[in-house]
Parts: structure tokens; sequence; C-alpha cells
């Protein structure tokens, strides 16, 4: 009884103590995200000031961020706040900044250039933005010179949007049983190919909606094995876009991770569509598309919203074809910052560097999504 | 001990008795009877019972005088199949069975048209199926007549005549080449069933578009999209526009207004335009102004 006691006093005491030695000593990173003053990293390098700047940011330090700016009487601390965040809604509003990688570029007495690669993490995957910092010593430290971006400015203008919009009276509970609801859209898949990767096994095709009406739309494969029993089945998820307009083409990619192709049999593929509202506003340019060759195979281009409103986000989809027109991979891209109007926006999707030698034409589709209005 | 054994001689005799006089009661039933209609069963024996009357989803009972005749009224027995009749008494079971016919003529149609909405000119791309009833939602057994006649738009009329065997039929149409709505008609006797198919335009042919200058950029304009059949695509339809220049590309997906589809972009001199929608091309224009 005696020892119980013993060890629960002991246990006590040491949690108490371990207690007032992270509060009197915290470890600097875990300060930095508290909102804590005890985030002390030299500034006697350019490295360590740009790194400081990192954990700044990450703690969504502001203030401290735009006081150590050597520039800052260039721009307010909001628009830097914009710059980082982004002006309108959009996925890196709502990111969390990960990591910060500091790259010396150039380095002297006076000043240097310093590389900060961020990496974002939001709510459908990862992202990185980059930017070069000049840093300039003043004194015995050194101060950045943050490059802002500042927000374009859309000029003062009338966009005419005389736009189509399909709205949809469903079957209510109130109708009689039987009573008929409105079909559902048409669509057939134009394009199906599965492809052996050191992942697993992926299918890749082109998912076309005939009808005239709009459709969700979502492909599902079931593989089964040789005896014709199911394997396996994966949906398309978001390597597809699923909102098609009369006529649309999508891509679409199933992942199926540690799958061999020669244990399949055969391949079952369901595509399902379902009638939405939609709308054909806001219609997106994709502009300068260019397949750059190896190394770091990519495709890169921008988007340009021809339309008044602003798209929160966009979400890019490639779709590689080889000489004879047969889709060899697809691939997409989030696109973390808002599209304004008539403001381009670039985009970026890599291509496999294995696959990358067999790519000879593309085709490259974009799907947006507008807090303001349906899309 | 005698006197015991004369008791159990009695009640074994009487017993027997019973027996051979509950063997005596017979059921008379008919082979058939049409469905809805009035019907009589007649028991032999004498005494009360207990007649039973039934099939899947369908039960009778009436208390029955054995030796009379026993009527039902008309609409007791609408719903057709093989029926099982059971007298039963206090000590005796006896059965046998018949059948209701559903009624040769027909009553209602149930009439299943696919698809509410498909392209024009599509072979055999309308199904028309109909099972055929009777007053009573019984499935006419006998071989029937079902006209199908399906009316563009337009008026023109396609029209196939099928037997139904078993209640069930079936047939294909063509949609005809003009969009709109067609009037699908199955008729068996005096009944008929109609349902209404929504033709659409199918895929753009013939895709064609002209470029001019406007102002500093290049504006591309598709003539009236149509298909194959002089039907206007539908507004909404999207159509494709794609630039390419010294290995640079861009793209836009607009959608037709109006009947036609346009789109202004920047396009330096040596550009090739081309114009697609869903997987029917168009033509192609090298901007050399």
């Amino acid at each position: 009884m005696i020892n119980g006691r013993m060890l629960a006093i002991l246990l006590g005491v040491t949690t108490l103590a371990l207690i007032l030695i992270g509060t009197v000593w915290p470890v600097p990173s875990a300060a930095a995200y508290a909102g804590g003053e005890r985030l002390v990293r030299s500034s006697s390098t350019p490295e360590s000031a740009v790194a400081t700047l990192g954990d700044q940011l990450r703690a969504h330090a502001w203030n401290k961020a735009y006081n150590s700016f050597a520039n800052k009487a260039q721009f307010t601390q909001q628009e830097f706040e914009h710059d980082v965040t982004g002006h309108s809604s959009s996925l890196r509003t709502y990111a969390t900044l990960e990591q910060v990688d500091v790259t010396p570029l150039h380095e002297s007495d006076h000043d240097a250039e310093i590389r900060v690669k961020m990496h974002w993490s939001n709510v459908v995957g990862s992202s990185e933005s980059s930017r070069d910092l000049h840093v300039v010593k003043s004194g015995d430290h050194w101060e950045i010179e943050w490059p802002i971006v500042k927000e374009a400015i859309v000029p003062p203008q009338v966009i005419a949007v005389n736009y189509l919009r399909w709205d949809v009276i469903y079957r209510g509970a109130g109708d009689d049983w039987g009573a008929q609801d409105v079909e559902a859209p048409h669509v057939r898949i134009i394009d199906m190919h599965p492809v052996q990767r050191a992942e697993g096994l992926v299918i890749l095709g082109e998912l076309l909606n005939e009808d005239v009406i709009p459709a969700y739309v979502s492909v599902t494969a079931t593989l089964l094995s040789k005896n014709q029993s199911p394997l396996a089945a994966e949906g398309s998820f978001d390597k597809i876009s699923h909102l098609l307009l009369p006529k649309q083409v999508t891509p679409f990619l199933i992942a199926f991770p540690n799958t061999m192709l020669s244990d399949v049999g055969s391949i079952r593929m369901t595509p399902t569509s379902v009638l939405v509202a939609a709308s054909a506003d806001p219609v997106i340019e994709i502009a300068n598309q260019q397949l750059n060759p190896t190394p770091g195979a990519s495709l890169t281009g921008q988007l340009i919203n021809q339309s008044g409103q602003i798209v929160n986000v966009a979400h890019v989809l490639g779709t590689f074809y080889d000489k004879t027109g047969q889709v060899v991979w697809v691939d997409d891209e989030y696109i973390d910052q808002p599209l304004l109007p008539q403001t381009p926006v670039a985009f970026e999707i890599h291509i496999p560097h294995d696959l990358a030698s067999n790519v000879s034409t593309q085709r490259t589709v974009v799907a947006t999504y507008s807090s303001e209005g349906a899309q | 001990m005698k006197l015991r054994i004369l008791h159990a001689l009695c009640g074994l005799t009487a017993t027997l008795l019973a027996c051979s006089f509950a063997n005596g009661a017979t059921l008379i039933l008919p082979d058939t009877i049409p469905a809805g209609s009035a019907f009589s069963i007649q028991t032999t024996g004498s005494g009360t019972g207990t007649l039973y009357i039934f099939s899947t989803g369908h039960v009778l009972k009436r208390d029955v005088q054995l030796g009379q005749t026993t009527y039902f009224a008309p609409g007791s027995l609408f719903i057709s199949g093989h029926y099982l009749a059971v007298v039963t008494g206090h000590s005796f079971t006896e059965t046998g069975s018949f059948d209701v016919l559903p009624e040769t003529k027909p009553a209602q149609l149930s009439f299943i048209a696919k698809p509410s909405r498909l392209p024009v000119g599509l072979h055999n791309g309308i199904t028309g199926a109909v099972y055929v009833f009777d007053t009573y939602y019984n499935l006419v057994l006998a071989p029937t007549l079902v006209s199908f006649e399906l009316a563009g738009p337009s008026g023109t009329i396609q029209k196939r005549d099928e037997m139904a065997h078993f209640g069930a039929v079936w047939t294909e149409m063509d949609s005809t080449n003009e969009q709109g709505n067609a009037k699908f008609v199955a008729r068996a006797g005096d009944i008929s069933s109609s349902r209404v198919v929504g033709q659409v335009p199918g895929d753009p042919c013939g895709l064609r578009m002209s470029a001019q200058r406007s102002s500093q950029q290049v504006q591309l304009v598709t003539d009236p999209v149509r298909d194959c059949h002089g039907n206007a695509v539908p507004d909404g339809t999207i159509v494709t526009f794609t630039a390419s220049y010294n290995g640079l590309q861009s793209t836009i997906d607009q959608p037709i207004k109006h009947g036609t589809a346009q789109i202004t972009l920047s396009a330096p001199t040596g550009a090739m335009f081309s114009v697609a929608s869903g997987v029917a091309m168009g033509n192609q224009i090298r901007w050399e102004k």
C-alpha cells in the first residue's frame, strides 16, 4: 500500500517537474506554434533570417514577420498576409504551412539571394510554392526584402454573362409510387486502358457525356480473376472531372495498389451518371499549354477565367496520349489560388519520367468550384 | 371383464363406422373457373364441415352443410392460378383442386417504353414492352395481338404488330429524324396505353468555324451547329476550340449559345485553329492575316 502511494506521489512530482521545464524552457518550434515570445532564432546569417521568417509564417506571427522586413514601407501588413494566404478564398486560405526549405543562391558580405520553398498541406493533398528572397545586411543582423505580389486589380467593368443553366425538378415525396423521374444522363466510356506500374495496376480512360443535359459522373472498375470472381473494386475518386456538360469529355484514372495485371482475367467498368443542376459558366481558357521534355517532364500552361465571377478552386486534369492516340497517362493538379476574372494563373502537371518519352499529345480539362454560385 | 371387452368392441365399431361414413364425403369441383365469376362446389355426405379454398395470396373459408351445394358470389375468386379445396369435419378431410383462369379479353396494359430520351435517327433505339392484363390484373395467357405505333414530331408513323404470348410482348422502333417528342402507343383490342419519348439531336455533324480579326485578337465563330439530320444542337453543348502555335496550345470549352459557339483569343500569324465537340471533329484554319 505504502509503495503504491509512493509511486503515485513520484509520478505526480515528475509530471509537475516536466510541465515546469516545458513552460520555462520550451522547444523553440513549440513556442512558435503557441504564439509565445520565446521564438529565438538568430538573424546573424541570411539563412537563419529566412528560417526565422519560415517559423513566423508557420506560427501566423504576421506582425513579427512584417516588422522584420527591410522593405516593409512598400506594402502593408494586410497586403503581406494576403500575399501569403491568398487574396480571395481558395485552397491556400485553408492550407497549413508544414515545412520551409531554405536554399542559398548567392551570398556576399552585404546581401544574399535565398530561395525559400514552402510546403503546404490542404484538404486535397499537398502543394508547394517558392520565392526568391533578397536578404540585406543591416548592422549586425540580416533583414529580408519580401518580394510582394500585390493582388491583381481587375479594372472596373461590366462583363455580360448570359450563361446557360440547367435546373432540375425531381419527383417529389408526394408523387405516386412508380412515378417516373427524369432519366439519368447517357454517358459512355470512349477509351479504357490498363497500365501496370510499379505501385500497382492503373486503369486509364475517357468518359463522354453524350446527352443533352449535364451529368455528375463517376467510374468504378471491378477486377475479375481468370475464373471471373471479383478481385477488387475501386472508383475514380477525384481523378476525374465529375461535372460533365453535354458532349464534354473527362479523363479518369483508377488505381489498384499492389495489384498485378497478370492476375486479372477481365475488368468490368461501371460508369454512373446522375442528373444535376449545373451552369455553363464560368468558361476557363487553358492557354499556352506546353509539353516540356525530360528531365522534369511536365505539362505547363495558364488558366484564364473568362467570366466575371471568382473561381475559388480549380482542378486541372491532363490526359496524355502516345503517337497512336492511346491514353498513356492521366494526372491532375489542384490550383491553390483563386482564378480572378481575366487573370492568368499558371499550372504544372508532372509526367512520370518513364512515360514522358511516350507522350506525343495531350488534352487538358479544368473543373472549377465557385463559392458564389453552382458549378 | 366381459363388460369391459364389450365396451371396447362397441367403441371400435363406432370408430370404424364414422371413418367409413367420412370416406364417403367427397368434393365435386369444377376443373376451371373464369376469374371473378360465380361458381359452386358440391359436397356429399351429411352433417356439417368447413370448406377451405386457398392458393398463393388468397384464402376462402365457408361453413358448409355436407351433401348440399355451396355457392360463391361473382368476384369471390379473381386471382388466376391453381387452387386447393379442402373440406374438413370432426374426423375427416377431403381435398380437391381446380384452376382459376384469367379472362381472355385484355382490360389493362402495362406499357414500358425505354429510353425516355434518345438521339434522333437511332436504329432500334426505342424498346417497348407490354404486359397484358385482364380486369383483375391477371396476365392474359391467351395469344393477344398488340399493335405498337410510334408517331414522330412531324407525324411520321412506324407500326409493328406483335403477338403477346403468356401475357408479354415487346418490340423495337427507330427514333425518327426530327427532334421533339414522339408519341409511342401500344394497343390491344380497344385498350391502349401511350408514352412520350423525347428525341434529342445527335452528335454535331459537319462542324465548321470561321475566323476573323477582332481588334488585336482573333474571333472564331462556328456555323450554326447541327446534327447529321439537320436538327439544331441544343444550347449548352460544349464546343472545344484549340489554337496551336510553335509548340504551344490553348483550348477553350465553350458552350453553344443561340445555336453557335464563339470565342475571342490572341493568336499570332501561323497559328492553327481546330474545333471539336464530343467525338465529332470540325475543320481547321491556319491564321495567315
